[in-house]
């Protein structure tokens, strides 16, 4: 198995101090001052040059926001963030777009290639002859850089763009949906984003088109004490389908550093809406110093009958995650997915999961969470699966496993479920289990260091969900497992 | 050469290995017989390196190499394989890339060349047939479903491809029916040569049927307490372990 070999390699070459991804790219920032007003929300929108409209959905966000306190909840413990402390905005330097790849500063190709973005990607951004049609829209530090084969989807109708971009091009869409999904009001972070967001990517996929590449984004937290707050907004038309990737790392940070992201999908009739997402954020240092809290707002609306929207998440950075991709199953006959590997080593604390929401009639989902815990972290499944009294004949199937490495660490599983209406069948299995010392022992014996031994059993533990991600992800993410689970065992 | 001088070793605290000495030449098969609770199952786990064995005394060379410095992966890598009596089940990893990267690691360690996956199929093609193992078989997850005789001969294919100086079979017979156990005994008879010796551990001579031994060393309460040729063994299967201190039935 090269993965395994080629992350022995690797976690050899760094310590747990020593993130892979810990590096800073020098690039001229233009900074919003520290702290949050509505001055800020101004700064921000005027930088954006966004209509009035616009700017006053974020004000009226930030009046709400003001009276809002935050969620408490969770698993997860950390100290109070002074939300004055931060910035909100920055941009790098230059705010026209390249118009072609050697326009773009060489640092942040520097970076992508540090960053190893990865096989297919970095040859489209290269610009490689005959690369595959992955489209990136990479987003560094809040502003879209880079947008490639725009025209290409363009002649499929897909529209693939930042959201400011769409707001000017096509507000009329972002109008229509923004917030459809995520109102402004919805909890603490989402509405905090809502007055803030800096940028995010857009798709609108029009009636019957199929989607003809992945939509691939990659993202990184750039600027120091920058809150990122991401948006992003998919919208696929009747019978439309589309595939999304999101894969992001972090350079390392003493302080701790803020993302609240809200992603908001729309499926409408017949259409089908794949999200995946690899994060890789920084998760503090061997002594749970530093790292990056990720409190997302992730949720689809299965809007119209016989629509579709698949989740599929491999999380393994971040100091917290706070994090719940939900699916509203309005449409009559639609279908919500969730699958999940959830990885926590050292100190990191995850409180992920999902939530259900059957509204139409013949509903149905699937929850398929693996949970792994190492060191001395905690890992927390929490999933609401609930059917409205009109949602007849819901179906949901959970399965939730968790794997415990050691004996510091801890694995919660905490389902709720609601059924208001007698036809539901919801069934939920759960498991937990320690990798045992003689699986460890077998595979020794045939030569295979503990690291290599933990990655290949880990790797088996989360096999179910990794079959959902694209191809191009797989590879990838058995490696990124490999390197989370580092200093695990021994 | 194996050579194993008083060697003592505690389970949970209690002595089960109490001075044994062993020589086994290079190139040579030996059968370690002995009632239940002898000590043959300890032995095996001592030479790889189990955690929960603790060797409290004595000393274990293969061919001058002090085996008790080393931890388990070193050991394979240095030669020695142990083929399970209970292999261990892991799911979700198809039993393919268990071997891939098994074989690969001890390769790399050897400082051979790693096997790309084409030839590295190749080769596991070619063995997998001597041991009438299905190719379907090993795209299922590492001995999960399988039954005893799919489990013993996925050993005994693992230990072809790892190519070892020094095996150790700790009663891959059991649970086997006459034909597996045939099936067996040729995937070991075919990896004999000179430069490679064999710790062949059984409750019974059946085994030895097949897989004829060099030698035959009894262990009776954590020490050889006869060794002799192969008739030994013949011996045994008529007067059982009565002498040894085991039940007086024969085997």
């Amino acid at each position: 198995m090269p993965a395994v070999q080629d992350t022995v390699e690797r976690v050899k070459e760094i310590d747990v101090d020593q993130y892979k991804y810990g590096f800073v790219t020098e690039i001229e920032s233009v900074t919003a001052p520290k702290g949050l007003n509505e001055d800020i929300v101004r700064f921000i929108s005027a930088k954006k040059d966004e209509p009035q409209w616009l700017l006053d959905w974020r004000l009226e966000a930030f009046k709400r926001w003001l009276t809002m306190q935050e969620p408490e909840w969770a698993n997860v413990h950390y100290p109070k963030i002074d939300f004055q402390d931060l910035y909100y905005y920055s941009a790098p330097k230059s705010t026209e777009g390249p118009k072609s790849l050697d326009e773009v500063d060489p640092e942040l190709l520097e970076t992508y290639k540090k960053l190893g973005i990865p096989l297919r990607e970095q040859e489209v951004l290269a610009g490689v002859q005959g690369a595959p049609k992955v489209a990136v829209d990479a987003v560094f530090d809040s502003v879209s850089v880079v947008t490639t084969f725009k025209e290409e989807l363009a002649k499929a109708g897909v529209i693939f763009c930042s959201i400011s971009e769409a707001v000017k091009n096509h507000p009329e869409l972002v109008k229509k949906y923004l917030g459809s999904v995520v109102p402004s009001t919805d909890n603490f972070y989402a509405t905090l984003n809502s007055a803030v967001f800096s940028d995010g990517s857009f798709v609108y996929v029009p009636e019957g088109v199929h989607c003809p590449m992945e939509l691939s984004t990659y993202f990184r937290i750039n600027a120091e004490q920058t809150g990122q707050f991401e948006r992003t907004l998919i919208i696929a038309d009747k019978g439309a389908y589309v595939s999304y990737l999101e894969g992001c790392t972090a350079p390392m940070r003493d302080e701790n550093q803020l993302h609240a992201a809200v992603v908001e999908l729309v499926a409408l009739e017949d259409a089908e809406i794949k999200y995946s997402t690899v994060q890789n954020w920084y998760p503090g240092d061997k002594n749970g110093k530093g790292g990056i809290f990720n409190f997302v707002t992730k949720r689809g609306d299965c809007r119209g009958d016989r629509s579709k929207i698949s989740w599929t998440q491999v999380e393994t950075g971040s100091a917290i995650t706070w994090k719940y991709p939900s699916c509203i199953l309005r449409g009559d006959g639609s279908r919500g997915e969730f699958y999940s590997i959830a990885i926590s080593n050292g100190y990191q604390q995850i409180d992920s999961g999902t939530k259900m929401i059957h509204l139409g009639k013949n509903t149905s989902s699937r929850i398929i969470s693996k949970g792994i815990a190492a060191g001395h972290s905690n890992n927390t499944y929490r999933g609401l699966v609930s059917a409205h009294r009109r949602a007849a004949n819901a179906r949901n199937f959970t399965v939730c496993d968790s794997l415990l490495i050691g004996d510091k660490c801890g694995a919660h599983t905490v389902p709720y479920i609601e059924a208001k209406n007698a036809s539901a069948t919801f069934e939920h299995e759960a498991t937990t289990s320690k990798i045992s010392d003689d699986q460890l022992f077998y595979c020794l014996s045939r030569g295979l260091s503990e690291e290599e031994a933990v990655a290949l059993i880990v790797n088996g533990f989360v096999r179910d969900v990794l079959q959902h991600l694209p191809m191009e992800f797989m590879a990838e993410t058995q490696k990124l497992i490999s390197i989370s689970l580092e200093g695990s065992v021994g | 050469m194996l050579e194993i001088r008083n060697l003592h070793a505690n389970v949970d605290g209690r002595e089960i290995l109490k001075g044994l000495d062993l020589t086994l030449p290079t190139g040579e098969v030996h059968a370690i017989m002995g009632p239940n609770g002898s000590g043959k199952s300890t032995l095996a786990y001592v030479l790889a390196g189990k955690d929960d064995y603790e060797v409290t005394e004595g000393s274990v060379t293969w061919n001058g190499v002090d085996l008790l410095a080393l931890d388990p992966t070193g050991r394979a890598v240095a030669g020695v394989f142990l083929a399970f009596q209970y292999p261990m089940e892991i799911p979700g990893v198809a039993t393919m890339t268990f071997l891939r990267s098994s074989v690969n690691a001890v390769r790399k360690a050897r400082g051979q060349e790693e096997l790309s996956t084409p030839d590295f199929l190749r080769v596991l093609k070619e063995k997998a047939k001597d041991l009438n193992i299905d190719v379907e078989m090993l795209r299922r997850p590492l001995n999960v479903g399988f039954s005893g005789g799919e489990k013993k001969r996925n050993e005994i294919l693992q230990m072809t491809l790892l190519e070892p100086s020094l095996c150790v079979l700790d009663e891959t017979d059991s649970g086997l029916d006459i034909d597996a156990l045939r099936v067996v005994a040729d995937g070991v008879n075919a990896l004999r040569s000179p430069e490679r010796s064999m710790l062949v551990i059984t409750h019974y001579q059946r085994l030895l049927d097949y897989i004829v031994p060099d030698r035959v060393h009894v262990l009776s309460d954590g020490r050889v307490a006869r060794s002799g040729g192969p008739e030994l063994a013949m011996e045994l299967e008529k007067s059982g372990y009565a002498e040894f201190g085991g039940e007086a039935t024969a085997a």
